[in-house]
């Protein structure tokens, strides 16, 4: 077996040490402004309602076919002011980018505009049905139409698909449109080749479109390893997946090189966009030879995360891969009229199409959002964006390489984010423990533990919307952090004392699943 | 009985043609607290370094492999019911399975107990 | 630029920091090649908020907004009224602009409320255990499909007629890659699904049988029959809803036999959004679970012994397993799943139930009055809030003619299915508590005017 190396491994507190803070405790187990707050199940009642609807006649028509739901299910509701009350209280146990820096590496946790929000709740973006005759939903197909020329001309390739609902959705499609092309050519393949320090959405989405996965190693200074890849190249290789700006933080350098090779065996570079805010408006992957790219509009442009989604994942393909593009997508007519091409009209338009992944056009919401945050920024405004947040990570790493170890600080200037391991922590301190300790200061950590290939990884995007003042007060508080992990202060793994919650028991949680309330185990 | 290692931390003891195989001390230590596993069915074909069994914490997966090729006579449910077992006792009672060595002569080149120590304070 | 806070004086002094001339010098791993040395050609430069705002409106002035017309669609996205609340609610930035909880103790908010939202979703669809959410119902039913095969180790998977074309669309796609053999045809326009054909289709290679339920036509197949069937077989029955406010009137799968039930959230608390984002179901068998793909939320205790949230059996996931996770989805429809929460903890039992009601009352008035108009024949026997009109004329071409005169008549099925023009005639109607009696009027007079 292979023992996690990582160093990935979460621990409970031994016991909480008096010194460090017993717990305050109080009736209601509020502490201030820290409010605890029940499950709706145990508030609220399956009489209570927040909506007033009329009350069901009796004796109505009733043509359900004799399934009448009878028993009650037991959903609790509540009325307005509680149900507001419940969520905002809830809300309040969040950190948020509106609270503060959300240095999460590889996640680019940049400003949410509220202008977005605004045009995104447009009537005519947010209360059309996606099976409207075309002629009344021409704003909303031009808005596609519109993103989508800005998102083939930043990245200089050929096409795009507009519908995959998530980066993981767009690898999918990118992979399938690479199967496709390569059955097209008579030609299938069994491999696709992953970095070790891929996402692991790259391996899973090769294994799911039917590959197998193959890994790629590193060189030391945290590149991918052109000359074991160009080794490995042959006949059965159907695609490389590099992730560039690589999870290293650093951008390969080899890329056009990598990609004529990979041309040259008769295989398709599958590029990761996930760090495609490093090089915005600077950089076109289509120049370095790749094929397919999912661009995530949650992180380069702005989208909310909204706590873990919804994403989208447009992907921008090259002339070879074009002709394979999913439905449904859009065509603008001779008179100016915009079509959306579904399965009626698509042996018209592209024969090829390897077909639908979802119902529907596509994240809407996610397109109009985006749409007015490359319009707010320009050409210029965009370049700026990718400017800054290369010298905010920049300057996160070199304020803090001489206390940490930064594998690959010697490598040249990182990308957008800044790569550390745990080598300096003395024994017994972890990075999850610098993690919580961060918590403690009022920040939301780092990553951790990604990518694979560093020991205790650190991983740090500070974006392009953070000030100096705030990167050197994040920099002044991990700096405190790190000085105690490395002289081996154990109060760190009691961290956080300070939050709603201390460390979560996991091992419990995963051994004895409780995935949904049941009053037996309200206990 | 002779107690043998892998440099996958594995442990098999053979007694006759039978084997018993866990993961060693060192390795659920890594590991940290185990919250699954799920052992390989009575009759099912392993090949030396197949994959035999999955143990997970609850930040990492790990398949454990097979030491040597072999048909496996015995899962253990008990570690399937508490995966903890294998945190509180490795190289006893969280054992994982047995089974009917095909080829003694591909234990070979095993470690013994001592030479899998010192493998281990090399790692660290 | 409004969004950027850094100043030339801030950019110096970093840079002084770094030790770099220029920001372009921290690029100098780009080869020179790639480089752009200046702007992209053919883009505009930055705009004021205002600008943006102006352009995105004449964008959107350019459509016909559901609420501004007669409005009748449904075929997988609904059109109800979400109350103020919930869009005030996920505009909080602290919903809004958080991540995924992967620092559970700073994320008790997100993480109580996917509780809760698994919570409802399990009761509404009476199973066992439902995840944090998928994309949409779309993708969520394919993710039952590889399911199914991974449990039941067999290949074929039967998909009734009613299930949404779409949906159908997106099996066949992943099929086409993964080996699957599909056995589906098109529907035909009768009054009820022909549930036995499909139950004399399940053999012993079947993997699953999926069922939407109501169906694409707004009819409601035997769920019970087909379960007993499926499971006699071993086969699995995945049940798909795309309208989950029909459960506050009919029986839910979990309660009829489905093993696996799948869905579509949109109609609650979401809004059409021309399609997207929306918010996929999932829900199953505890047995089931960790074959289940998607992110979980459970319950544990911090280490003080309070009560609080983690995302737990992660395991199953891409991030740690890669290639060998149950599926490659790395997301949930976060605030999607608030949004439907949220507008769940308003209605509550007693509000779905009034809510189902009256779509009901009122789709049950419109059928009977939409099929009282000349050339134009009810098909359903049995519905919900949804239901198919048979027009003596193509339906396709009359709804193009009544989007000319401002009135959205519903979905034909020549859209849905264009390689069946036998049912070109269909036209499938949704009604909901939004639908109006002028409304139905205004579409029965149109329906008129156009089959004339």
């Amino acid at each position: 077996m292979k023992v996690n190396p990582t160093g990935w491994n979460p621990t409970m507190p031994e016991e909480i040490a008096n010194d460090a803070g017993a717990p305050l405790t109080t009736i209601t187990g509020n502490r201030g402004l820290m409010l605890e707050e029940a499950l709706i199940f145990e508030i609220g009642t399956t009489e209570t309602t927040g909506v007033d609807l009329p009350a069901p006649a009796a004796g109505a028509p009733n043509r359900l076919g004799g399934l009448d739901r009878a028993e009650s299910f037991g959903l609790p509701g509540l009325s307005e002011p509680e149900t507001v009350r419940h969520y905002t209280r809830l809300s309040r146990q969040n950190y948020a980018i509106d609270c503060g820096i959300f240095p999460l590496g590889s996640c680019t946790m940049k400003h949410n505009p509220r202008l977005n929000e605004k045009v995104a709740r447009m009537p005519g973006f947010g209360d059309v049905h996606p099976l409207q005759p075309e002629s009344t939903v021409q704003g909303a197909l031009a808005v596609i139409d519109e993103l989508a020329e800005w998102l083939v001309t930043l990245t200089g390739m050929d096409a795009v698909a507009m519908s995959p609902k998530a980066g993981a959705h767009g690898e999918l499609c990118g992979i399938l449109c690479i199967r496709a092309a390569l059955e097209a050519r008579g030609d299938p393949r069994e491999v696709v080749l992953v970095p070790e320090s891929a996402h692991g959405t790259n391996p899973a989405t090769a294994a799911f479109a039917g590959y197998r996965v193959e890994g790629i190693p590193a060189t030391a200074e945290g590149r991918v390893d052109f000359e074991a890849l160009k080794a490995r190249l042959g006949p059965d290789v159907a695609a490389v997946m590099i992730t560039n700006p690589n999870t290293c933080g650093l951008f390969e350098r080899d890329m056009k090189a990598i990609s004529d090779a990979v041309h040259a065996a008769g295989a398709f570079v599958y590029c990761d966009g996930a760090n495609f805010n490093a090089i915005v408006g600077r950089v076109r992957p289509g120049d370095l030879g790749v094929d397919a790219m999912h661009i995530n509009l949650h992180k380069t442009f702005s989208t909310p995360h909204g706590g873990g989604g919804p994403g989208s994942g447009p992907v921008v393909l090259s002339a070879a891969l074009a002709p394979y593009a999913p439905l449904p997508f859009t065509v603008k007519q001779a008179d100016g009229t915009i079509s959306l091409i579904e399965e009626a009209d698509v042996a018209d338009h592209l024969p090829g199409s390897f077909g639908r992944m979802s119902a529907f056009s596509g994240q809407m919401g996610m397109f109009t959002r985006a749409l007015a945050y490359i319009l707010s920024h320009g050409a210029d405004g965009l370049r700026q964006v990718s400017g800054d947040a290369v010298l905010n990570a920049n300057y996160m790493l070199r304020s803090l390489e001489d206390l940490l170890d930064a594998p690959f600080g010697a490598s040249g200037p990182c990308m957008h984010e800044a790569l550390f391991s745990d080598a300096s922590f003395a024994k017994g301190v972890s990075t999850l423990d610098v993690a919580k300790g961060l918590i403690d200061e009022g920040f939301h950590p780092m990553t951790m533990y990604f990518p694979l290939v560093v020991h205790g990884a650190m991983l740090i995007e500070p974006t392009e919307c953070e000030s100096k003042a705030t990167l050197d007060q994040f920099i002044a508080a991990f700096r405190g952090i790190v000085e105690r992990a490395n002289a081996g202060d154990l109060g760190l793994t009691q961290a956080p004392l300070l939050a709603p919650r201390r460390r979560m028991d996991e091992a419990t949680a995963a051994r004895k699943p409780r995935l949904a309330w049941s009053p037996e185990a309200a206990a | 009985m002779t107690r043998y290692f892998t440099e996958e931390h594995e442990w098999i003891e053979v007694e006759g043609d039978t084997a018993t195989i866990g993961i060693t001390d060192y390795a659920q230590g890594q590991l940290g607290d185990l919250v699954f596993a799920e052992v390989p069915k009575p009759g099912t074909s392993l090949a030396k370094g197949g994959d035999a069994a999955v143990v997970e914490s609850v930040k990492a997966a790990s398949d454990v492999y097979s030491p040597v090729t072999g048909t496996v006579t015995e899962g253990n449910p008990a570690i399937e019911e508490d995966p903890a077992l294998i945190n509180s006792d490795a190289e006893g009672e969280g054992w994982f399975f047995k089974l009917t060595i095909a080829d003694p002569a591909e234990l070979d080149g095993l470690m013994d107990e001592a030479a899998y120590k010192e493998y281990v304070a090399g790692l660290d | 630029m409004r969004y950027l806070p850094l100043t030339d004086t801030d950019r110096s002094a970093m840079l002084d920091v770094v030790g770099a001339p220029s920001i372009e010098a921290l690029f100098s791993d780009v080869p020179e090649s790639a480089r752009l040395p200046g702007l992209i050609e053919g883009l505009p430069l930055h705009a004021s908020e205002m600008a943006v705002e102006r352009h995105m409106q004449r964008l959107s002035d350019r459509n016909i907004a559901a609420g501004s017309a007669p409005f009748f669609l449904g075929a997988g996205a609904y059109r109800h009224h979400v109350p103020s609340s919930v869009d005030h609610l996920i505009q909080r930035g602290e919903f809004l602009t958080a991540y995924t909880p992967y620092q559970p103790e700073i994320a008790q908010g997100t993480l109580q409320m996917l509780f809760e939202f698994q919570s409802q979703v399990a009761r509404l669809l009476e199973c066992e255990v439902a995840n944090a959410s998928m994309y949409d119902g779309s993708t969520a039913c394919w993710e039952a499909v590889v399911m199914a095969r991974r449990i039941t180790k067999r290949g074929k998977s039967l998909i009734s007629a009613g299930l949404h074309p779409h949906y159908v669309s997106t099996i066949n796609t992943m099929a086409g890659f993964t080996g699957d053999v599909i056995d589906y045809t098109a529907p035909v326009l009768d009054a009820a699904a022909d549930d036995e054909a499909l139950i004399a289709s399940i053999d012993d290679e079947t993997s699953c049988v999926v069922v939407q339920y109501p169906d694409i036509l707004g009819r409601l197949p035997d769920l019970a029959a087909i379960a007993e069937a499926a499971h006699s077989k071993g086969a699995l029955l995945i049940a798909v809803v795309t309208e989950p406010v029909a459960l506050g009137a009919i029986k839910s799968p979990g309660e009829l036999g489905a093993d696996i039930v799948v869905g579509e959230g949109q109609s609650l608390g979401v809004g059409l959004q021309f399609g997207g984002p929306y918010l996929g179901l999932f829900a199953t068998r505890e047995k089931y679970l960790r074959q289940m793909p998607g992110r979980l939320c459970g319950q544990t205790t911090d280490a003080e012994g309070k009560r609080g949230f983690v995302l737990t059996l992660s395991t199953r996931e891409q991030h740690i397993r890669r290639e060998k996770a149950t599926s490659n989805i790395c997301t949930n429809s976060g605030l999607c799943a608030l949004a439907f929460s949220i507008h769940m903890t308003l209605l509550g039992e007693a509000g779905l139930r009034a809510l189902a009601a009256e779509n009901h009352r009122l789709a049950c008035l419109a059928a009977d009055r939409l099929g009282a108009v000349p050339g134009v024949e009810l098909v359903n026997t049995s519905f919900f809030n949804e239901f198919t009109l048979k027009l003596s004329g193509n339906a396709s071409a009359a709804v193009k003619a009544l989007a000319d005169r401002q009135i959205l008549a519903g979905v034909s099925l020549g859209r849905l299915y264009p390689d069946a023009p036998d049912i070109g005639g269909g036209l499938i109607v949704a009604v909901t508590e939004t639908t109006t009696l002028e409304d139905i009027e205004a579409l029965a007079a149109g329906l008129q005017e156009v089959l004339a």
